[in-house]
């Protein structure tokens, strides 16, 4: 069975878990190009290596990410997705952010 | 007799005939290089030379003939697809099938058998009731039946009601088949070889060359080969390939999981899907029952097989065939099935001059096997892409038309 070593719950069954796909910079929603926003939304690099990948432990609603090696299934790291977001990512549309300001 | 058959295989007058020819020397030229010899590959690479004249071509396939995901699959031909630009599309491929083995003077082994996707719940009812009268429009042969009917065609079905997911119809598409998949693909290559198209195999492509956006050759692991066109049909390996010529993909390789058990005494006719129980079963020409189901959750390029399919897969297939609890299973495999995100493939015209993709075939790629050589082989002689193929442009993820088929996929749900 594989295992994966969450960073909140230790070693759980992989079943436990689930994908969320590669970690990958969000383009600026308001000033994206179409172009742009269909390359952030559709297209892969879908790498054959080590990737950074989210993944979500479903018991306990914790996401986090892990480093994964895709040609061999080897779980090379993982840690809490703190180490890399230092700071508070808003969505809000721009002129929203300013009337609640 | 038995004399008789070695007096016979003695004599020169029958030689032993070789379908596929050993290769000789690359030649350092050719006017198109097809990358990846699987079906879709031999295939394009047959009506290159059958259709258009073009024989000067060289398919270069890293491992051997048709080993990759044209070995994998399940081997299962349809065309009750949900949207009219996918059913056009695969009711082109499955007519292709029915006159294959004669065109290619090759029996394929095609076995029509019919075709019943499951429905259990409301939502699916509905969704089949749907693809039959979108398939009806185009002329496909399918309908909802209800479950009287489902089992009068399939009478080993568990129809009970006292189960976790009760049978409430189904979709019943008549000319749904299976074939021999390898057949296929020696039929193609026996065929484009016999025209003087060269098959190498054990030849790996490691880059390609380029001049201002226009592709000029490839670098293999056994020299540069120059060429006019190349086409890419390496299913599970496409954004790996497509990341060699410089551009992306909107593709996640997934491994996709099946099996087949002991083989039994015929007893299963139509082929059975359920997209909510995530299996699906045909019973072989050697009597094995050939099972697969939903992809792995998440994205690999190993094809390595894991409990959790087996006894997912299995749990489900004895809530539909109880009686098969003491069968045991032969043998199973992984393909690596390069999935988009609308469950339909990827074809055509990329943003390099020549160079042309055949990808996106997830998990459905073996029954699209003719008529995707035949279109891209158009597409490659021509440089322009046939109406049947413009829906499934790479671009369309771009001006957001996509061809959704995720709700007439058998799996992935």
């Amino acid at each position: 069975m594989k295992i994966i070593h969450c960073p909140l719950n230790g070693p759980r069954n992989i079943s436990e878990f689930v994908y969320g796909g590669e970690v990958v910079d969000m383009p600026d929603p308001a000033s994206a190009s179409d172009a742009e926003w269909a390359d952030h939304v559709f297209l892969e690099n879908n790498t054959r290596g080590v990737v950074r990948e989210w993944w979500l432990h479903v018991a306990t609603a914790y996401w986090f990410i892990a480093e994964r090696d895709t040609a061999n299934e080897e779980i090379v790291r993982t840690y809490p997705s703190s180490d890399i977001f230092k700071e508070r990512v808003t969505f809000a549309a721009p002129d929203e952010e300013q009337g609640t300001s | 007799m038995p004399f008789g058959l070695l007096k016979y295989g003695l004599r020169r007058r029958y030689p032993a005939r070789r379908d596929v020819p050993v290769a000789t020397e690359l030649k350092p030229s050719y006017d198109v290089v097809i990358i990846g010899g699987g079906g879709h590959g031999l295939a394009a690479a047959y009506y290159l030379a059958a259709n258009h004249g073009i024989t000067n071509v060289a398919i270069l396939e890293k491992g051997y003939l048709a080993g990759g995901n044209t070995a994998r699959n399940t081997a299962i031909i349809r065309s009750n697809y949900l949207t009219p630009e996918g059913v056009r599309f695969y009711d082109e491929s499955v007519r292709m099938y029915q006159e294959l083995s004669n065109e290619l003077d090759y029996n394929i082994l095609y076995s029509e058998r019919g075709h019943l996707t499951l429905a259990h719940t409301d939502g699916a009812m509905r969704t089949s009731r749907w693809r039959a009268e979108v398939n009806k429009h185009l002329g496909v042969k399918s309908e909802l039946i209800y479950p009287d009917e489902v089992a009068r065609v399939c009478p080993q079905l568990n129809m009970s009601s006292d189960v976790r997911y009760p049978i409430m119809g189904a979709l019943y598409h008549y000319p749904g088949a299976i074939a021999r998949h390898d057949a296929v693909a020696w039929g193609y290559a026996a065929n484009a070889a016999r025209r003087g198209v060269e098959i190498h195999q054990q030849t790996e492509v490691t880059g390609i060359l380029k001049e201002d956006n226009r592709v000029t050759g490839v670098e293999t692991n056994r020299g540069v080969v120059s060429c006019g066109k190349v086409l890419q049909a390496v299913a599970g390996h496409s954004s790996v390939m497509a990341g060699m010529a410089g551009f992306k993909l909107p593709i996640r390789t997934i491994p996709l999981q099946a099996c087949v058990s002991q083989p039994l005494k015929p007893f299963l006719d139509p082929i059975i899907v359920s997209g909510s129980l995530h299996v699906y079963v045909s019973q072989s020409d050697r009597g094995e029952l050939v099972m697969g189901g939903s992809t792995d959750p998440y994205t690999l390029y190993s094809t390595r097989s894991s409990l959790d399919f087996k006894e997912g897969l299995m749990g489900h297939m004895l809530e539909l065939f109880p009686f098969l609890s003491e069968v045991r299973l032969l043998r199973q495999w992984a393909g690596l099935a390069d999935m988009t995100p609308d469950f339909s493939p990827v074809m055509g015209l990329t943003p390099i001059v020549n160079y042309y993709v055949d990808s996106g075939w997830g998990t459905w790629g073996f029954k699209a096997t003719p008529v995707s050589g035949k279109r891209m082989a158009e597409t490659v002689a021509t440089g322009k892409v046939p109406d049947i193929l413009e829906p499934f442009r790479l671009d369309r993820f771009d001006t957001f038309e996509q061809v959704g088929e995720r709700g007439a996929a058998s799996v992935g749900h």
